[in-house]
């Protein structure tokens, strides 16, 4: 809107943008190269669960679940922190 | 007025709901034990829950264009994180994906990881910025963004052709269960099945859809895990089946061993190489991100803020089922394992017989000695979630629960596929493009018009049995994937693509991924790479953005107006940039 100055907006961007990327990479490792080491990880045995078989049925979903809220929240503290919050 | 009431008071009337639909299945478990027929049960159990299903339906009636087509944008994040679970979580992922586990073991994970990690990217790519914008279709905000109607019409055909076979698909799936449990016709069943998706959908539109689908979500997720945690309980002393299973795959594993099983359940790329693995799970969560049934649903709440915090809500309730469902797998494979395979084929578990008598168990004694050996034994990918009950030795009423998790989990998700096609025809064909001086009462009207026209249409095909619809399901996450993704994406992230880059980027994109599809399923193309088709989505998609990149760049920038345009929509300040009425 007109009520952000274009240097607090650029700001703001960019440090949205940097979130976007950290995400981005958090979700490549918790989809991709996790499971790339299923055969090593499944060596590893916890509870009866062979590792590389949990994470592709559990743990990488917690970590979905978790960096959602997470990212909501930074989002929302970047946007307090520009003064471009919703009223 | 009464809206705000209703709103406040959400958590209690849902709390309240909840509980009578406890209550009322305890009513049938104790009329199940004075000697009521089953086939009564399965009768209460269908009917009434669509009944409840049509009474929310009718009472979120609406007159006015925002509540039909997102609700008055007044969905609060929880409650539309569980309508969009529901939205998402179709009856083939309520019956079939245990059974698919089952099957592939390992290799299936790939559908649990595609069909949940696809949210990260709605949270971080496009929800809040969608919501921002205040569309009311996908399709809008392409024609926005992206000077017009040529955008537009590329934008609802790749949608029709993604919604249409997957609602064809739903309403077929109603028609199953229906059948299954009321005896009924498969025909006349699709039909009851319409009934009910028509009287969620036709008054209230979006509004009433919501509302419905977060009653539908607490039916289907009780349903889904009361058996599983049950027979969790009954083997292992824990009724935890999402951490006990893991003490269950070490059992699994040593008696694959003993009997010589070579394909064990957690050995990675069986079935799929690790090219098909990692292509399947990427084409999944982009098509995630690009369905615009489920886009459309963070189009409803209140804010930029609730928007983002409810792409968690969703993930958190889609989570719950898709984190237990390797562990129905798991469990019925131990108990076919220890108490099916070995034995005198005359003198095998009831439900192997139940469901044998109907066709989705199989067993051909090969080598003629009287014992079932695992070569021997073949099971529908439907009968792991629907004949637990029976093996976790519960009472006919919990199959009857399990019949109406089955059916919300369709319902919901015609629903929501039902609406948004009719909406991107009666809003994006019809308002924006064939009469935009129509008034309030006339658009609506067009729009349930359009909504029966399509049910109909889709119904009548489902009850012809369509085996091609049915197998081309899988093709929607694909398509949807190749088609739009790059545009909704690069439209927010990227303020040089230009309106030549995102049209051709998208047909480009579209047309890759069909031609492999077709060409491969029907005109036996080699594949390429040995991609298989269903992830057709791995060609389509780079060839869609680095379409759109190039031809960006070769045509002039996008104007001021444009730049600012998107400026306006990457903030979450100052309402929503598109004003509709």
């Amino acid at each position: 809107m007109s009520d952000v100055p274009p240097e607090k907006a650029a700001a703001h961007w960019a440090k949205t943008r940097s979130l976007m990327w950290t995400c981005l990479t958090i979700w490549f490792l918790a989809s991709f190269v996790v499971h790339f080491f299923v055969a090593t990880l499944n060596k590893v045995v916890i509870l009866g669960f062979p590792v590389g078989f949990y994470m592709a049925g559990q743990g990488s979903l917690i970590i979905f679940v978790v960096l959602i809220f997470w990212y909501a929240n930074r989002q929302n503290a970047i946007d307090e922190e520009f003064g471009v919050a919703e009223d | 007025m009464i809206k705000g009431d209703f709103i406040s008071n959400l958590g209690r009337i849902y709390g309240f709901y909840t509980g009578g639909f406890i209550a009322f299945v305890l009513l049938l478990a104790v009329l199940e034990q004075m000697g009521v027929p089953n086939r009564i049960i399965g009768y209460l159990f269908v009917f009434l829950t669509i009944a409840v299903y049509a009474v929310i339906g009718i009472l979120a009636r609406t007159a006015q264009v925002s509540e039909y087509y997102v609700a008055g944008r007044r969905v609060p994040a929880l409650y539309n994180g569980m309508a969009t679970a529901s939205d998402w979580m179709s009856g083939a992922s309520f019956v079939g994906m245990a059974g698919s586990l089952y099957i592939l073991g390992y290799d299936g994970l790939a559908f649990v990881l595609g069909w949940t990690g696809g949210y990260v990217l709605v949270a971080v790519l496009l929800a809040p910025y969608l919501r921002k914008f205040g569309a009311f279709t996908v399709p809008d905000f392409l024609a926005v963004r992206f000077g017009g109607n040529p955008a537009r019409v590329v934008g609802i055909i790749v949608l029709f052709c993604c919604s249409f076979t997957y609602v064809t698909a739903q309403i077929y799936a109603t028609g199953i269960i229906a059948s299954r449990f009321l005896g009924l016709q498969f025909e006349v069943a699709v039909f009851v099945g319409l009934i009910g998706i028509l009287l969620c959908s036709m008054l209230g539109g979006m509004r009433a859809v919501t509302w419905t689908q977060v009653a539908q979500y607490i039916i289907l997720i009780i349903a889904y895990l009361i058996p599983v945690v049950w027979l969790s309980a009954k083997i292992t002393g824990v009724p935890i089946p999402q951490i006990m299973y893991g003490g269950i795959l070490e059992k699994i594993t040593a008696i694959e061993k003993t009997i010589g099983i070579t394909k064990a359940h957690i050995q990675p790329f069986t079935d799929y190489n690790m090219l098909n693995y990692f292509a399947l799970i990427l084409c999944l969560m982009l098509g995630t991100a690009s369905l615009p049934h489920i886009l459309m649903r963070y189009f409803t709440t209140p804010s930029v803020r609730d928007a983002r915090i409810s792409v968690g809500w969703s993930l958190l309730f889609i989570f719950l089922l898709y984190f237990t469902a390797p562990s129905y797998a798991a469990f019925a494979k131990y108990e076919v394992l220890t108490n099916v395979v070995g034995q005198q084929i005359s003198s095998l578990p009831g439900w192997v017989k139940a469901w044998g008598q109907v066709g989705l168990v199989t067993v051909t004694d090969l080598n003629k000695d009287g014992i079932l050996q695992w070569a021997e034994l073949k099971i529908n990918t439907d009968v792991i979630v629907l004949a637990t009950p029976e093996i976790a030795g519960l009472p006919y009423v919990v199959a009857g629960l399990v019949a109406a998790g089955g059916l919300a989990a369709a319902l919901s998700t015609a629903d929501g596929l039902l609406l948004a096609i009719a909406n991107a025809l009666s809003h994006d064909v019809y308002y924006k493009m064939v009469d935009p001086q129509a008034d309030a009462k006339r658009r609506l009207i067009v729009a349930r018009i359009l909504l029966i026209i399509v049910a109909i249409f889709a119904a009548w095909l489902a009850s012809t049995k369509p085996s091609d619809i049915l197998s081309m399901v899988a093709w929607a996450f694909s398509l949807a994937a190749s088609g739009l993704f790059p545009a909704l994406v690069l439209g927010v992230w990227w303020k040089r693509a230009t309106t030549p880059g995102a049209v051709l980027g998208m047909i480009a994109g579209f047309g890759v991924c069909l031609y492999y599809l077709i060409g491969t399923r029907y005109y036996g193309m080699p594949e390429w790479f040995g991609v298989k088709n269903i992830s057709a989505g791995l060609f389509g998609i780079p060839v869609a953005f680095v379409v759109t990149w190039v031809v960006s760049l070769l045509t002039p920038a996008p104007s001021k107006e444009m730049m600012d345009f998107v400026d306006r929509i990457r903030v979450p300040r100052g309402g929503p940039v598109m004003q509709q009425d």
